[in-house]
């Protein structure tokens, strides 16, 4: 077998061997382009980031090389050869491994049991003793601390994922991926990692580490390749970067200032007050701290922050959705009842929430019945429900709002993402809300769906709404928000002014670098 | 080398053809491999295809009969289907089926110099109210403790059996005939002939009043889900929860209310058990007939559409009613069973077809590495 002739590569020089290569991928799903024309090399023995913002293609770019999805254009070079990589077993068998943010392990087996899993070289009857034996050594050579002969049920989550990255590692992996490997970790489990990490690629392997945390980036990595929109936007030595110089790259420099909204004269007295609001996240702990916010009517107040500081919190906690622990919630001077959506709904909060497709509608059910979600009491006789009134107000609100679907009695599910968000706008600006809570209204969505939401947004502030938008793309808040707030671990970092402020001074908020000496946490 | 690959998805819109014409597949795929296995068991099976439908539906007294046999079935399929349309898995409706009949004896007991028309609402008032109760107590743990109503409405079946047994056999309870005879061979009280429930003829056919109610049960639970608030409630937290809360309804209210519902409908069932057919508290017999779980069948049959499961209840009773007559020496009640339930199985596995869409691909598996360049 000759190996074929490599094509010319425009990619930066790494230290040493290539381990891996991904050159000119290409991956479309139906109304949207994850990744456009990527490459990127990882060396052996290097630890390399993929750093960019949620929807940047980190995770498509990665599933591709773990042969999950194929690419439609675009190859793959593995120690030097093209591959094709048809399925997750081609690349397990070409020394790629993964470490998924979910963990896939099985809760009442126990560590070693778990890391010989899937192995095909195993014996029928399994040797005990030497595997656990083997998963010693495993584990002391990498430095991760856990019993082989513990249940999964009974470790922490740090220790669980410890158990994955040795699954990969005895599984033949040469370069081991990490998908957000911190995101579940505290700060001790995580140094703990970094030092694991390292060990790893002294002794040649390669480590590519999924994140959007910039310290994170400064802290484990050689390089980093930063993805911005489904593009790789440069390849950089992290030597020479700052989390300034990162930031920069990851959010970009080209926002439109032509296209931000101006509405500074309708700005009304203030409607939505959150006072000092403490919640509890799902997993424990307090993923709101003490926040403090107002919105006036007609006015925008974006939240940015990387995700999974809070902002989902917030939403849910303004909306009723969450319990609070502390602080209140009031509108128009009067508070909230604590964790009752209904009391917000009564009180003219609208929600367009996060997940559209199970929380903001049922999706079984008829597009009108989506739309008589929240409207359903008053279209009522008695007990009786006017389901002709229904039909009628959902026939006009799908006309009113271009939704693209046969009739107000096909199931919501089977809508596309922007005509579902559609369906949502119209039921809760057909409410006549005092109060709009978007959030990542546009997630997912295609650039025309991208602009009618915007389009909506926008009527909405001019017609006197509070708006809170909550949103990861960091365009959107800028180009919408007459004010921003940015969100770190619960709390509010910092409020900018979206005219004066730079993309530089956001993104060191929201990676939790405050004032101006900067320095993270390293 | 291709491998043929089957890929088993759900579609996204039920065909309506289907739903028809997959439940007769399923009844002809049934007969064919029963068919297979009465040749082997040495009975002709044109020649007892016939005696089966012919004692369900055609012979004297056979509708009549496979009547009596559907109606507890058509109560305790309309209390599951109530519940598991909101994806609440009650499991109780034999205990509550029990308890229905426990309310309904005692109050035509306690009622006994009342005219008929006040004994049968009384009747069916006072298994409507035990049942409901009885389905309260998973309902109530699930809303407010998040208890898995499977596990507590199924074991509460065999709690609600034994106070069954303790009110016949281990105590001198209001229910048990406390004469002479009842004594020494214990059994419950004889209701009065009051107490016993109309029969509607028309022709030669029977109809039990027992039936009629479930019929207007099967339509009030129709209205209740189709055109009220309530049914609306109830159809967006079976389908999203999360997007129930979200619309500000009160799901743990709506827990326990179907719950209720579920319990007051198999309640019903018990009365109707009393005033219909048995008019003792029977303990033994009402346990030996397992209503409560064939009704899950019937509900899965009919999709938990509520006019589709008392036609469900009818074919089962038939089919019930068709197994008693066929057994004999040489028909073991073994081999009815075994066609009994190659029916429902091939009726259930069907669903799977009208749910899913099944493909096979051939597709071949591409070289692993180092496809050669193809310029």
């Amino acid at each position: 077998m000759s190996s074929p002739e490599p094509h010319a590569s425009a990619a930066p020089p790494a230290p040493g061997t290539i381990a891996v290569a991904m050159r000119g991928i290409t991956k479309r799903f139906p109304g949207v382009l994850a990744n456009d024309d990527v490459s990127f090399e990882v060396a052996a023995g290097e630890v390399h980031a993929l750093l960019g913002e949620n929807g940047a293609g980190k995770t498509t770019l990665m599933n591709i090389l773990t042969g999950l999805y194929r690419p439609d254009e675009g190859e793959i070079e593995v120690g030097g050869k093209v591959v094709e990589l048809a399925s997750p077993r081609d690349a397990i068998a070409a020394g790629i491994g993964m470490v998924h943010q979910h963990f896939r392990l099985v809760d009442t087996l126990t560590v070693s049991e778990n890391v010989v899993l899937g192995s095909r070289t195993e014996p029928f009857l399994l040797n005990r003793a030497a595997r656990t034996r083997e998963v010693e050594l495993i584990s002391e050579a990498l430095h991760m601390p856990v019993d082989p002969d513990a249940k999964i049920w009974q470790l922490s989550v740090g220790e669980q994922q410890r158990v994955e990255i040795m699954k990969a590692v005895r599984s033949g992996s040469q370069v081991l991926i990490l998908d957000e490997p911190t995101a579940v970790l505290t700060p001790q489990e995580a140094r703990q990692l970094f030092r694991t990490i390292r060990v790893m690629a002294a002794e040649g392997h390669s480590v590519i580490v999924i994140t959007h945390k910039l310290h994170e980036v400064l802290e484990v990595s050689d390089r980093v390749t930063v993805l911005r929109g489904g593009r790789s936007i440069a390849t950089v030595g992290t030597a020479g970067a700052t989390p300034e110089s990162l930031a920069a790259l990851m959010v970009g420099r080209d926002i439109d200032v032509a296209r931000r909204r101006e509405s500074e004269s309708t700005i009304g007295d203030v409607v939505l007050t959150v006072e000092g609001i403490t919640a509890a996240g799902d997993r424990g702990g307090d993923a709101l701290k003490s926040v403090s916010l107002s919105v006036r009517a007609g006015e925008v107040l974006g939240i940015a922050g990387v995700a999974g500081n809070g902002q989902r919190e917030l939403a849910e906690a303004v909306t009723g959705m969450r319990a609070l622990s502390a602080g209140t919630v009031s509108v128009a001077g009067e508070p909230l009842k604590t964790g009752d959506p209904r009391a917000a709904i009564t009180a003219g909060i609208a929600h367009v929430p996060e997940d559209r497709m199970h929380t903001g509608v049922a999706p079984s059910l008829s597009i009108a019945s989506n739309i008589a979600l929240k409207s359903y009491r008053t279209e009522a006789v008695g007990p009786f429900l006017r389901l002709g009134l229904i039909r009628k107000r959902a026939q006009e609100m799908i006309e009113r709002y271009d939704v693209k679907t046969p009739g107000p009695e096909t199931a919501a599910r089977s809508l596309s993402g922007g005509n579902l968000q559609k369906v949502v706008l119209a039921r809760e600006f057909s409410s006549e809300p005092r109060v709009l809570v978007a959030a990542a209204p546009t997630r997912g969505l295609d650039v025309g769906a991208i602009e009618t939401v915007h389009g909506y947004l926008r009527q909405a502030a001019d017609n006197r709404v509070a708006v809170l938008l909550i949103s990861e793309d960091l365009d959107e808040v800028m180009m919408l928000s007459d004010r921003i707030v940015v969100m770190y671990e619960g709390a509010v970092a910092g409020e900018v002014d979206p005219r004066t402020a730079t993309v530089e001074e956001i993104g060191l908020l929201m990676a939790g670098v405050t004032g101006t000496a900067a320095g993270g946490e390293t | 080398m291709s491998l043929p690959e089957i890929r088993i998805e759900k579609r996204l819109k039920q065909r309506r053809w289907l739903m028809i014409a997959v439940p007769l597949g399923s009844l002809i795929v049934a007969h064919i491999a029963i068919a297979i296995l009465l040749v082997a068991t040495g009975h002709p099976p044109i020649a007892t295809f016939r005696r089966l439908f012919d004692a369900a539906y055609i012979a004297d007294g056979a509708l009549t009969n496979s009547l009596i046999a559907a109606t507890p079935l058509a109560f305790t399929g309309l209390a599951a289907a109530v519940a598991f349309r909101m994806k609440l898995f009650n499991i109780g409706a034999e205990g509550q089926l029990y308890f229905g009949a426990i309310g309904a004896s005692g109050i035509a007991i306690l009622l006994a110099g009342q005219s008929t028309p006040v004994l049968i609402a009384a009747m069916i008032i006072g298994g409507a109210t035990l049942g409901a109760a009885w389905g309260a107590i998973p309902g109530l743990l699930r809303a407010f403790l998040r208890t898995n109503e499977i596990i507590t409405s199924l074991m509460l079946n065999y709690v609600a059996a034994l106070v069954l047994n303790y009110l016949i056999f281990d105590s001198l309870s209001y229910w048990r005939d406390t004469s002479a005879t009842g004594l020494v061979f214990p059994q419950g009280k004889t209701l009065v002939d009051a107490a016993t429930w109309p029969v509607l003829t028309i022709g030669s056919v029977a109809i039990p009043f027992g039936f009629l109610v479930a019929v207007a049960v099967a339509f009030v639970v129709w209205v209740l889900y189709t055109r009220t608030r309530f049914g609306f409630e109830t159809q967006v937290i079976g389908d999203s929860p999360r997007a129930a809360r979200y619309a500000g309804m009160r799901t743990r209210r709506k827990i326990v209310a179907i719950m209720c519902l579920s319990g007051a409908i198999a309640g019903i069932g018990g009365a109707s058990q009393m005033g219909d057919f048995r008019h003792v508290l029977d303990a033994r017999g009402l346990q030996q007939a397992n209503y409560g779980y064939t009704g899950i069948v019937v509900a899965a049959l009919a999709r938990y559409n509520p006019f589709a499961v008392v036609f469900a209840a009818f074919l089962l009773g038939g089919l019930q009613n068709a197994g008693y007559t066929l057994q004999s020496a040489e028909f073991p009640s073994g081999l009815v069973g075994v066609m009994q339930g190659m029916i429902l199985f091939a009726m259930l596995g069907g669903e799977l077809l009208v749910q899913y869409r099944v493909s096979i691909h051939r597709r071949a598996r591409q070289a692993r590495t180092e496809t050669g360049t193809a310029s």
